[in-house]
């Protein structure tokens, strides 16, 4: 099947995104925090996407703060898709009470907006990368969880599952070796969705100045240093923004063709 | 009794008794997470003696459980205690804000519904060609956007490029209704972007799903224009999965609303939760948390109950 040339647009965008992330130390012109230049100066030779509110080189914070962004999205998305999907073919597969308490813990976590869940728990715990990845990773395993759920329990009732069952194999053979291959494309394009969300996720909490704290500097905060220049007509806020909105189009572009893929062969298989 | 009451009683109740387990983890979870108010107000360098004393004054000593049913019987009498920071009392101050965050919300809502509708059945009319592809591209794009950066890339758009609006919403107790809305116009622009790309696509799902019945195709061979079998015939089976759509999407409104009124600085509902978490003003954060989480799980049960309602099926029951 042809790539389609959106889907190949946001690869090459994604992939430069996560290179640039990677190799941040090689590439970057100025360190993430020196002050070389005036205030909200305009891009020039010397500042390729001009300074920032002190003086700092946008393209060197915007490639630092990738960096930061990109990480923390990144382990907390696979720490949900690790609890997640686990507990979601635990649950399909064991049925029963872990079936029902797992559930119903879901569904109250989801019925509460997962950004007041965040502000509620931020107010207690202390703001730190740990904290962050962890709630968010638990907050975005609850969407992987019914998403797994859902798809074991299709595949928990194959031929070759019960074959497995019937020779006496452990639970987590069942899992690991029946289950999560089969369940394994779906799952993967709810990885890209779930790290965009994580991104945005991180991103609005830092813009409120909750989530990564100075002077460490991810998109989100950027955004908020920069915000009071724009009613000036100085557009350093709109950097961070439109790296923000690259990246989530560029992954959500990549999703989409994996997800249309996947549902393509399936039918192709007849079903 | 009828069956459909007694489905949407079911409904209701069930919906209350999550809104109760709600504010146990709400409360309670906020206790069982290492430090507590004390700790949050004096900070780090605290002496021991100090922190007892604080915590004997805030009857933090009582154990969790009767400071919830306190503090629960405190909520459904109006009384949600006193704000940490500065001691006023907090319902006074979430009723001065409720006002604005329900007229901004409110706005948005206004404008967002029926444009919702409007372009879900343009989609629907010239689905795969170039208007439904233009709809669903752009709505692709802003779903992928967060509210903040929406809201920046709006306030560029509409005060320096186009400079059209003030930056800055402000709204006074004074103001006539006519300024007010004029002050709100932008996070209104921004909330409606936001809302309207999942609406209107769920929108268009909606319809296009009736669209595939045997119905549908009687009505188009015998000769009906594409709009009337849209309006005629689709819209009428339609309007259940869109009203339950449009109120679930009304919910996205309720953590859009927090970052907006912080983008304008718009004092309001959100803007205060969000300065008391930076202030781990416990309380605060409890109360106004509660209140949004409650009209979500709201707006999520009228979701069901007008699905409910709207669904002749159950509406007479065999």
């Amino acid at each position: 099947m042809k790539m389609p040339l959106s889907a190949l647009l946001g690869l090459i965008f994604t992939g430069t995104f996560f290179l640039a992330a990677i190799f941040a130390d090689f590439i970057a012109p100025y360190p993430l925090d020196a002050a070389l230049g005036k205030v909200w100066e305009p891009p020039s030779a010397t500042f390729w996407l001009g300074t920032d509110t002190i003086g700092r080189d946008i393209l060197s914070r915007l490639i630092y703060g990738g960096q930061i962004t990109i990480f923390v999205a990144l382990v907390s998305s696979l720490l949900a898709f690790g609890m997640g999907s686990v507990l979601g073919f635990m649950a399909a597969t064991q049925g029963g009470w872990i079936d029902q308490s797992l559930s119903r813990l879901v569904d109250l976590i989801m019925a509460i907006p997962s950004l007041i869940i965040a502000l509620v728990v931020l107010s207690v715990l202390p703001i730190s990368l740990t904290v962050l990845i962890v709630l968010m990773g638990i907050l975005d395993a609850t969407r992987v969880f019914r998403l797994s759920r859902a798809v074991a329990m299709d595949i928990a009732v194959m031929d070759y599952v019960e074959a497995a069952r019937l020779r006496g194999e452990r639970q987590g053979w069942i899992i690991f070796r029946e289950i999560l291959p089969n369940a394994l494309s779906p799952l993967v394009a709810e990885l890209g969705l779930r790290f965009i969300f994580a991104v945005l996720f991180i991103s609005t909490l830092s813009f409120l100045g909750l989530g990564i704290q100075p002077p460490l500097a991810d998109w989100g905060g950027m955004v908020k240093e920069n915000k009071d220049g724009l009613i000036y007509g100085k557009s350093a806020a709109l950097m961070p923004a439109l790296a923000i909105a690259a990246l989530a189009i560029s992954v959500n572009l990549v999703a989409d063709w994996v997800l249309s893929r996947t549902t393509s062969l399936k039918g192709g298989r007849g079903g | 009794m009828h069956p459909l009451i007694r489905l949407l009683i079911q409904r209701v109740v069930l919906g209350l008794a999550l809104l109760l387990v709600v504010s146990v983890v709400i409360f309670l979870g906020t206790e069982a997470l290492p430090g507590d108010v004390a700790s949050a107000i004096l900070g780090q360098s605290a002496t021991p003696e100090a922190l007892a004393n604080l915590r004997e004054t805030l009857g933090l000593n009582e154990p969790a459980i009767a400071r919830y049913f306190n503090w629960l019987g405190g909520v459904l009498t109006g009384d949600l205690g006193v704000a940490l920071t500065n001691g006023q009392p907090i319902a006074q101050a979430i009723g001065q804000r409720m006002g604005n965050t329900l007229f901004l919300a409110g706005c948005a809502a206004a404008i967002s519904v029926p444009l919702a509708i409007v372009l879900g059945l343009i989609a629907v009319r010239y689905v795969g060609r170039w208007p439904d592809k233009l709809i669903s591209g752009v709505t692709l794009a802003t779903i992928s956007l967060p509210e903040f950066v929406a809201g920046y890339f709006v306030i560029f758009l509409l005060t320096q490029v186009f400079p059209l609006f003030q930056p800055v919403a402000m709204v006074f107790p004074g103001m006539t209704f006519w300024a007010k809305l004029n002050a709100v116009a932008l996070p209104v622009i921004v909330l409606v972007l936001v809302v309207l790309a999942h609406m209107m696509r769920m929108t268009r799902a909606a319809i296009l799903n009736v669209m595939q019945s045997a119905y549908i195709e009687t009505a188009e061979l015998k000769g009906l224009s594409p709009m009337a079998v849209i309006w005629r015939h689709a819209l009428p089976n339609a309007i259940a999965p869109i009203l339950s759509v449009v109120v679930i999407n009304l919910a996205y409104l309720v953590v859009g609303v927090v970052v907006v009124e912080v983008v304008f600085s718009y004092n309001a509902l959100g803007q205060y939760l969000i300065d008391h978490v930076a202030k781990r003003d416990l309380p605060v954060v409890q109360a106004v948390g509660l209140i949004f989480a409650a009209v979500y799980i709201g707006l999520n049960i009228l979701a069901d109950v007008l699905s409910i309602i709207a669904n002749p099926r159950l509406r007479h029951p065999k």
